[in-house]
């Protein structure tokens, strides 16, 4: 085997420009395809860890029915307080779960005395909520506290700029409760969160005693219980353990009480995830095609340039298996060579790009700085598929080879 | 009492050609290089057939070779029957008992001198690393090529290629040494040193050489001469014996 290897990797270096042209073109698909996965995967895992860590949580319960009502933020179709307790001891008793955070969402009136708006808010237990969403003080503008108490309202940052409303303000919530009745509460406000992207992305955050009062909730009733996991690897494995968990507890009519959601179900910009990801696998598809082409290509004109050595290694006995090994084996190293380059100066350009850092604007939010990252595991997959791909193309030209006939390669001019 | 020993004693030949016909088909015209041809070849001979272009020299040897097939007849070499050889069992058969030396040298380019006497060794018999370096060069002293072991082919001269040939075709300890036009593209002087190594080969390792030419000059060197004209034998001259034909 040794032998083999020696011979592959020395007609390699035989033709060195040709060699080094097409271990250069892999290297380039190679460093193209690393770039973008890492690019367009760390703006999806940045824009996906902003709506999870600071908005959505990984997943949410609701009571049956209220998601496709969301819109409406209907506080008849909240969790009745013995189904939340039931859900709170499920919960707790699950190791995959982080922290989970109640909430009580609802629709109001803002007023600053002076001018009246309408808000969308989160009741939340502030500990809990940090918890479960722990990146939602990273929304808060600057020097605001970080931790949110009764009587406190955090407002968006649209509505502080237009309504004009500042940190220390007293405003107004008036709200209805399910059974029709309007009531307001004073809240002084603690804080200005930035948007962000998604459902939720702009709504206001209250405590959700104050929430219980402003809607003259006797118990507790809450909108959705968000989750964060131990681990977001975990997401769809624990989701549909939880469904399974869930499934056995039904209203007196049989039908289940809950419905669980990722955030995947719960955020528009899963779509634009899953374009990403469709974008990628196209490119590993041109990279694939190019790999194929090029390493094909070459080991074709290899083949026919070596037809008289083919046959005198036949013709002294080189087993036909030997024969495919030998061209088989230069375009694995083709490939290797390729994909080695590629994955160095890939990961080099990597850092690069961090070190200078990439900004951009998404949606309302600007600014933002890309920190462009690649797991282990995706340089590993993308190195393999060009290695296999080597093999690949190698074979047919590598086959050809092996099956020529020794009197005639010998003929060969 | 006498003791009596009854022996049947069959005689093995380097090759037997028993009515040997070859056929090409050069578009729709079906072309006979070989007719009937039929010889017997002794071990350790150092055998030449002669004859013009296209006699048919090649087809022989390439048949003897296990290149080749004959559409007709029957062809033993070192006590096979080559005829019945599906590829693989022709490749192992060459590579286990035939020897070749090629008119144009064919050495790998990407392999030193060492390295391509090495190559059967290595690619055909496996041969553990002790015993190759020993054999290699016992060779290479024999061929007067231990000087030049670590030199590529395109470092050497035309009748050292032919050397290292030489040596490569004998590493395996062949029974059969074949050698079309092996001095075709030599000067008389290294053509007759190249011929001068073989026969050493020949004698110092008992191995049967065969050889094709059509250069009278060199055809004295040969011990048995075949002759070949459009495909038939059509004599045989054995040095200091009677000629047939």
């Amino acid at each position: 085997m040794g032998n083999l290897f020696k011979i592959a990797f020395r007609n390699l270096l035989r033709y060195k420009r040709r060699t080094l042209l097409t271990a250069s073109l892999v290297t380039i698909g190679v460093v193209f395809v690393l770039l973008f996965i890492s690019i367009s995967g760390s703006f999806k895992n940045m824009m996906v860890g902003q709506m999870t860590d600071s908005m959505l949580g990984h997943l949410e319960v609701h009571r049956k029915g209220y998601l496709a009502s969301i819109d409406n933020l209907p506080l008849n179709l909240n969790l009745k307080p013995q189904a939340y307790q039931k859900l709170e001891g499920i919960l707790k008793k699950q190791p995959e779960v982080e922290a989970f955070s109640p909430r009580i969402k609802f629709g109001g009136m803002f007023s600053t005395f002076v001018e009246t708006t309408n808000i969308r808010l989160n009741g939340v237990y502030p500990d809990l909520e940090l918890r479960a969403v722990p990146l939602l003080p990273t929304r808060l503008t600057n020097g605001t506290k970080k931790t949110l108490e009764k009587g406190e309202i955090w407002i968006p940052e649209l509505m502080s700029k237009s309504m004009k409303v500042n940190l220390g303000d007293t405003v107004v919530v008036i709200a209805t409760n399910k059974d029709g009745s309007v009531n307001g509460k004073q809240f002084k406000v603690a804080g200005v969160l930035e948007s962000v992207t998604g459902p939720g992305g702009r709504d206001g955050y209250i405590h959700i005693e104050d929430a219980m009062e402003t809607l003259r909730m006797e118990e507790m009733e809450v909108s959705e219980v968000a989750l964060r996991l131990k681990n977001f690897g975990q997401l769809n494995p624990f989701s549909e353990k939880l469904e399974r968990l869930l499934s056995g507890e039904v209203n007196k009519e049989g039908k289940p009480i809950y419905e669980v959601h990722t955030w995947e179900k719960l955020s528009p910009f899963y779509n634009i995830a899953r374009m990403i990801d469709l974008m990628a696998f196209f490119i590993k598809l041109m990279l694939i095609a190019v790999v194929l082409v090029s390493i094909m290509n070459v080991m074709i004109m290899a083949v026919y340039e070596r037809i008289r050595e083919i046959g005198t290694i036949a013709a002294i006995g080189t087993l036909p298996g030997k024969i495919l090994s030998m061209f088989v084996l230069e375009g694995l190293f083709l490939g290797t060579m390729g994909a080695l380059a590629g994955d160095l100066i890939g990961l080099i350009i990597i850092l690069i790009l961090n070190r200078v850092g990439i900004t951009f604007d998404f949606g309302r939010e600007t600014g933002l700085v890309l920190s462009t990252t690649i797991g282990p595991m995706d340089v590993v997959i993308i190195s393999l598929i060009v290695i296999f791909i080597s093999v690949v193309a190698s074979l047919q030209p590598a086959y050809k080879a092996s099956r020529m006939e020794p009197i005639k390669a010998l003929r060969h001019v | 009492m006498g003791l009596v020993v009854a022996e049947n004693i069959t005689k093995i030949y380097s090759v037997v050609a028993t009515k040997v016909s070859k056929d090409y088909q050069a578009g729709e015209i079906a072309i006979r290089a070989l007719n009937e041809v039929s010889f017997e070849i002794d071990p350790a001979s150092f055998v030449s057939f002669v004859g013009p272009s296209g006699s048919g020299k090649t087809t022989l040897l390439n048949l003897i070779g296990c290149l080749d097939k004959p559409t007709e007849g029957k062809l033993m070499v070192a006590g096979t029957d080559v005829l019945h050889l599906d590829r693989k069992q022709s490749a192992s058969f060459r590579g286990n008992n035939l020897g070749f030396i090629f008119q144009d040298f064919n050495l790998l380019p990407v392999l030193t001198v060492f390295e391509n006497i090495e190559y059967p060794l290595l690619m055909v018999q496996n041969i553990p690393g002790g015993e190759r370096k020993k054999r290699i060069l016992t060779l290479l002293e024999a061929v007067g090529m231990i000087e030049q072991k670590n030199k590529y082919p395109d470092q050497i001269s035309g009748g050292q290629k032919q050397r290292v040939a030489i040596a490569r075709a004998l590493v395996t300890n062949p029974k059969l040494v074949l050698a079309d036009e092996p001095t075709a593209n030599l000067d008389h002087k290294t053509a007759f040193l190249v011929l001068e190594s073989m026969k050493k080969m020949r004698n110092e390792f008992q191995t049967t050489f065969i050889f094709s030419t059509h250069d009278q000059k060199i055809v004295g060197e040969a011990e048995i001469v075949f002759t070949l004209e459009d495909g038939e034998l059509t004599g045989k001259q054995v040095k200091g014996g009677k000629k047939n034909g």
